[in-house]
């Protein structure tokens, strides 16, 4: 009692050190919703030709354009193809685009940003000024742009292209990160101990920047699913008839008017995965009480 | 040989070579052609036989047409908006425009355009507002109105978003200020306080997040023109790589690049301008 009776009495001095039971603010139960969603997801679109679907290229001419039902769980598209099985095979493409993009991005935008950080010096200057003028060119153009030449286009392309677009964003983010943390006296406190760079790199700076580049990670493969859906819109993705979520709602615009499940499906899908994976990767962020970084 | 048709030979070949500078190395092309920029000329469309720079000269008043308006209507919305919701945070009006924004954002411009027309132009059946609509500014205005409406609303709603979430958080912030509660203890009205004090120093931060915004402006403007086939910059863009028009990809892709650099720096000199501590640091 005596015990609890000294902890109020600094809290009343505006010093509240007692310790709420969970330091960190909850997950909350739509955080484990929108990860079992995006597990869902994941779960589909690596085993989609273990599942029992249909093949989501077998035309069924006897069933074209057939409103949802048992056997067409999203129904069919004007040449009779299960629009269910070709929004689960159309996963593949923009999840892997997302996670291929952004292996790329992070695994060489992330150590840069880490390294110059800690370093400084010239090599940091010179990093820096030219991903800070590759930033002032638009990603998006210059993505479109190569997309544009390098034809055929196919998944494998679109990544590398999407992945190396996004490396200078990828290491301010990083690079700001590291720079808040190198600053602080258990960095210089190691320094001072002797311990090598390779030490201070891997047990103290990655441990303090893992929380931001797991959230920045996530919300990047957010915006790359958004980006490469948009290629696909234009045709600028992988060809039909391999389905992408962005190229059957493309293909769907000229029947949309007659058979609006075609957009309304793959929409629902795209839309359902993107929110998740925000409110995933905002939550982590407020989780981890991580501060705005400042870019 | 798409060019000479069925006047193909090796002779004609080796003229049209000569025509086009192709006879020369890739290098000194790429010098000829950015001499040419540099003097404005960006060369001669092969496939439509059309001069770029008259193509972009028709397409670009559309493209900062519907950036101006969308722009408009964003902040129109978006402003009121992020004021009612930093009056009380966390409260009922906040959370439901904060959750509302956070889902908004997670429906990309490809997705809104083709709901909207689902939803406006076939199942209401507004007139104008379609695919293959357009009018151009000087035929009728109000049907050009029309005809960009959807497509104003759709870049809206991404820059809203964006806009309105920034600015709450900024504003939320600059409440606890204590000049806040400076103003409040003088007795000045929560309109004034709110619009006087605490609005034009959160309005560096909105110039700041209007410059980050470009490229998800840009992609939206792509998407939107495409769907709607509203004849400006992105639309061409489309078109000509669909047609394998390089020269016009070009073209495009380097006015736009360009533009976006300039608007950019433009930015960063207005920033400088309204918070001169910026430059200090």
């Amino acid at each position: 009692m005596s015990e609890n009776y000294g902890e109020i009495v600094i809290a009343e001095y505006g010093h509240p050190q007692v310790e709420k039971p969970e330091g960190r603010e909850p997950l909350g139960v739509l955080f484990w919703i929108c990860v079992g969603w995006i597990g869902l997801n994941l779960i589909g679109a690596i085993f989609a030709n273990v599942l029992p679907l249909e093949n989501p290229l077998y035309e069924n001419f006897t069933a074209i354009n057939a409103a949802p039902s048992l056997h067409h769980l999203f129904g069919t598209d004007e040449i009779g193809r299960d629009i269910f099985s070709r929004v689960v095979y159309g996963s593949r493409i923009s999840i892997s685009a997302g996670v291929g993009s952004m292996v790329i991005g992070f695994g060489i935008g992330a150590p840069l940003g880490m390294l110059t950080a800690y370093r400084r010096g010239h090599f940091d200057t010179i990093i820096t000024t030219v991903m800070y003028t590759l930033l002032a060119f638009p990603a998006i153009v210059a993505t479109i742009a190569v997309l544009s030449f390098w034809v055929p286009r196919d998944l494998f392309k679109i990544i590398v292209v999407i992945g190396i677009a996004s490396i200078p964003i990828i290491y301010r983010i990083i690079r700001a990160a590291t720079l808040s943390v190198a600053s602080r006296d258990f960095i210089i406190a190691a320094k001072v101990q002797g311990a090598s760079d390779r030490r201070i790199l891997f047990k103290e700076l990655l441990p303090n920047v893992a929380p931001i580049l797991v959230s920045f990670l996530i919300i990047g493969i957010a915006t790359v699913v958004t980006l490469e859906g948009a290629l696909a819109f234009l045709g600028l993705s992988v060809n039909p008839p391999t389905p992408s979520w962005g190229n059957m709602i493309n293909e769907a615009r000229s029947v949309m008017a007659q058979n609006p499940w075609l957009v309304i499906f793959p929409s629902l899908a795209l839309c359902l995965f993107l929110l998740c994976l925000n409110f995933i990767g905002d939550r982590l962020r407020t989780h981890f009480d991580v501060a705005e970084v400042k870019i | 040989m798409v060019i000479l048709g069925n006047a193909y030979n090796p002779t004609n070949k080796a003229l049209l070579y000569k025509q086009l500078g192709l006879n020369k190395p890739i290098i000194d092309q790429y010098f000829i052609w950015i001499g040419h920029v540099l003097h404005g000329n960006l060369g001669t469309s092969f496939i439509s036989r059309v001069s770029v720079d008259s193509t972009i000269r028709a397409a670009l008043p559309i493209d900062i047409e519907l950036i101006v308006v969308s722009q408009i209507l964003a902040l129109a919305i978006a402003i009121p908006l992020a004021m009612r919701s930093a009056r009380k945070p966390d409260g009922p009006v906040d959370r439901l425009l904060s959750a509302g924004s956070f889902t908004l954002l997670s429906i990309p411009p490809f997705i809104v355009v083709v709901f909207l027309v689902l939803l406006v132009s076939i199942k209401w059946g507004l007139a104008n507002t379609g695919p293959s609509a357009y009018v151009s500014f000087g035929t009728d205005w109000i049907a050009n109105l029309e005809s960009l409406s959807l497509a104003a609303i759709t870049i809206a709603i991404g820059s809203f978003t964006l806009y309105f979430r920034v600015l709450r958080s900024d504003l939320v912030a600059t409440m606890q200020e204590e000049f806040i509660t400076m103003a409040r203890s003088k007795g000045l009205s929560r309109r004034r306080i709110m619009w006087r004090h605490a609005f034009r120093p959160s309005s560096v931060t909105l110039l700041g997040s209007a410059s980050v915004n470009i490229g998800g402006l840009l992609a939206a403007l792509f998407v939107v023109q495409y769907f709607l086939a509203i004849p400006g910059l992105g639309y061409e863009l489309i078109s000509a790589i669909n047609t394998s028009d390089y020269l016009l990809v070009q073209g495009i892709v380097l006015v736009v690049s360009v533009g976006v650099v300039l608007v950019n720096f433009i930015f960063d000199f207005i920033i400088n301008i309204v918070d001169p501590r910026i430059s200090r640091e």
